[in-house]
């Protein structure tokens, strides 16, 4: 049983790989067509053509577009970024104190979201067609049908405008204290957790309920269980692999939102950068910033795949 | 155990509740609003009307004026032309794309199968966002770049979705009698296959248009998708996002009207006819 799961997690890891080198390849040579010389732009208003030619060298311009893809491959893998065009840092430096920012929100979106999400998805569930589920279900496709950035500006309109609770910009130069700490993440985690929960307690309600249509719920029912225990002790259980897989994948939609939030609310995070890259056309440091968004959503997915293998020992046979 | 009643046929052969007919609604006042936008604006869409800037809203100008004094109304019913037109356009080629590929992918089987799904699995875990902005950086951003983009982006998923309907399908019965009578692929894949995946397609075609609504917002909020002087929805957010700290209705005019289409692109979904909701579950 046990070298059975193991062989799917090999595959599924191998899937991965395949996945992660694709992906490579696409990113760097979206990247690498871009038009004009890099050379050229760099030097600005220096470019002599042999200072252009120079330049080419020392950076191996001068190589094939394979070439340089398989040595920023091998650079990757040992950790060596290359370096930023825009201020000659190395990218890895830059990336390292932004990732910490970025993870940071993350894992603090995590922690409110998930028990709320939970929460309202498995109550739903359980008085399914009440005004109650009904209501959630509402405020979801609410949710996830308006832009991030909507959602954030709402945020800022009601909690900065109209309360005057919170600033509107997130600046974490001069945290002193926790208080402080409190009131710089809340804007963001606020918007990024009503953006996450929509997806989760949706699907939290849908796993649930997938699991309550079942015949031993229905034995259960019939036995005069309540409704609170057949959802808690009998379809709950069940649900859990749906559910963690869920999770997984609405934090993998973390992603996306933290492209936005980042950018609103001026928080300094790998996304910031990301967008900053962009508008000066630093190509090393979006190609890094782009594999880290790709490597942590892959690993997401991973993730959600190997909970819902362990869960149900019924797809371990396929 | 309630007894549902018979359902009633309404004019189009089926019935349909109020809140998707509502929701067909907006869509259709959206469709035509982008059409008819230059002779509808009440003023010039780039002139500069007001000299008081994010003015509020008036008899004069009904939605305010933007952060240069231009009349938001003339933008918005402007912005809908791009949002809504580049969106359907994306949507129609991505599942355009994906539907044909999944529909052959699931006929012919074999290596053919094997191969696209994999590498169409790949490109999908590319999480879309940064896709744009990745190629948005690479090759600027114009209209047609804007619109290919999106469709590569969400073809696989349609491809992955019309494939799986389509093996169902290939599996009856009437599928094999097709080919036992000696019927090529294509005419198996438009006279078999088809006809019995369209219902489930379509809900999947609008779902779609509303993540790439989204998603042309969410470019365009960054300034990566239209380009000034032209606006669509998410650009003029962007624009006017300065009004933001005291409300101006030209930062939450163009917000609601996103809202507006993508809410009732999901009400229409999710109200849509049983006939056809049934085959996509």
């Amino acid at each position: 049983m046990n070298a059975l799961v193991a062989r799917l997690v090999a595959k599924r890891l191998g899937i991965m790989l395949i996945s992660l080198l694709i992906i490579a390849f696409a990113v760097f040579f979206a990247t690498e067509l871009l038009p004009g010389d890099v050379a050229e732009i760099l030097l600005g208003q220096s470019a002599t053509p042999e200072a252009v030619a120079g330049l080419r060298k020392a950076m191996n311009l001068d190589q094939p577009a394979f070439l340089r893809f398989l040595s920023w491959l091998g650079g990757l893998l040992t950790g060596d970024l290359g370096r930023s065009y825009a201020n000659n840092r190395e990218v890895a430096d830059l990336l390292a104190g932004r990732l910490a920012n970025s993870l940071e929100l993350a894992f603090v979106t995590t922690l409110f979201s998930v028990p709320i999400a939970l929460t309202l998805g498995i109550t739903a569930a359980m008085f399914r067609g009440s005004t109650y589920d009904r209501f959630v279900s509402v405020f979801t496709v609410s949710v996830i049908s308006i832009p991030e950035f909507m959602v954030a500006t709402l945020a800022v309109l009601i909690f900065a405008v109209y309360l005057k609770w919170l600033p509107a910009l997130s600046v974490a130069n001069d945290v002193q204290g926790i208080g402080e700490l409190l009131r710089i993440y809340a804007m963001p985690v606020i918007t990024l957790s009503f953006v996450v929960s929509a997806q989760m307690i949706r699907m939290t309600r849908a796993a649930v309920i997938d699991t309550l249509d079942t015949a031993y719920v229905e034995m259960a029912l019939l036995k005069g269980a309540s409704r609170r225990r057949i959802v808690l002790r009998h379809a709950l259980p069940n649900a859990l692999g749906p559910i963690v897989n869920a999770m997984a994948l609405s934090l993998s939609y973390l992603l996306g939102g933290v492209i936005i939030v980042e950018t609103i609310f001026n928080y300094p995070g790998v996304a910031k950068l990301m967008v900053d890259a962009v508008s000066t056309r630093d190509l090393p440091l979006i190609q890094s910033c782009a594999m880290i968004f790709c490597v942590s959503y892959l690993l997401l997915i991973l993730i959600a795949d190997l909970v819902a293998i362990l869960a149900n020992p019924r797809l371990r046979n396929q | 155990m309630t007894m549902t009643a018979p359902a009633r046929k309404g004019h189009f052969g089926f019935n349909m509740n109020a809140v998707g007919i509502i929701g067909a609604a907006i869509i259709l006042f959206w469709m035509v609003v982008a059409i008819a936008a230059p002779w509808i604006s009440p003023y010039p869409v780039g002139q500069i009307v007001d000299f008081d800037y994010y003015g509020p809203i008036s008899s004069q100008f009904w939605f305010g004026t933007d952060y240069l004094g231009r009349d938001m109304l003339s933008r918005v019913l402007m912005g809908a032309r791009y949002t809504v037109g580049i969106s359907l356009a994306s949507v129609t080629i991505a599942c355009f794309v994906g539907v044909t590929l999944g529909m052959i992918a699931a006929v012919i089987g074999g290596w053919f199968d094997a191969i696209l799904s994999r590498f169409l699995d790949a490109l999908n875990s590319i999480p879309s966002l940064m896709f744009g902005l990745v190629v948005v950086a690479a090759v600027g951003s114009s209209i047609s770049v804007l619109v290919l983009t999106i469709a590569v982006l969400y073809a696989p998923g349609s491809y992955r979705f019309a494939r799986a309907l389509a093996v169902n399908v290939n599996a009856m019965d009437f599928v094999t009698v097709a080919r036992a009578r000696g019927e090529g692929t294509i005419y198996t894949i438009r006279e078999e296959i088809f006809p019995n995946i369209i219902g489930p397609v379509l809900a999947d075609f609008g779902l779609r248009f509303v993540f790439i609504v989204l998603l042309l917002s969410g470019l365009s909020f960054l300034g990566l998708g239209v380009q000034p002087p032209n606006a669509d929805w998410g650009a003029l957010v962007r624009e006017n996002i300065g009004g933001l700290s005291f409300g101006a209705p030209a930062v939450i005019v163009p917000s609601i009207a996103i809202a507006s289409l993508t809410i009732s692109v999901n009400m229409l979904i999710d109200n849509l006819p049983r006939r056809i909701r049934d085959k996509s579950e």
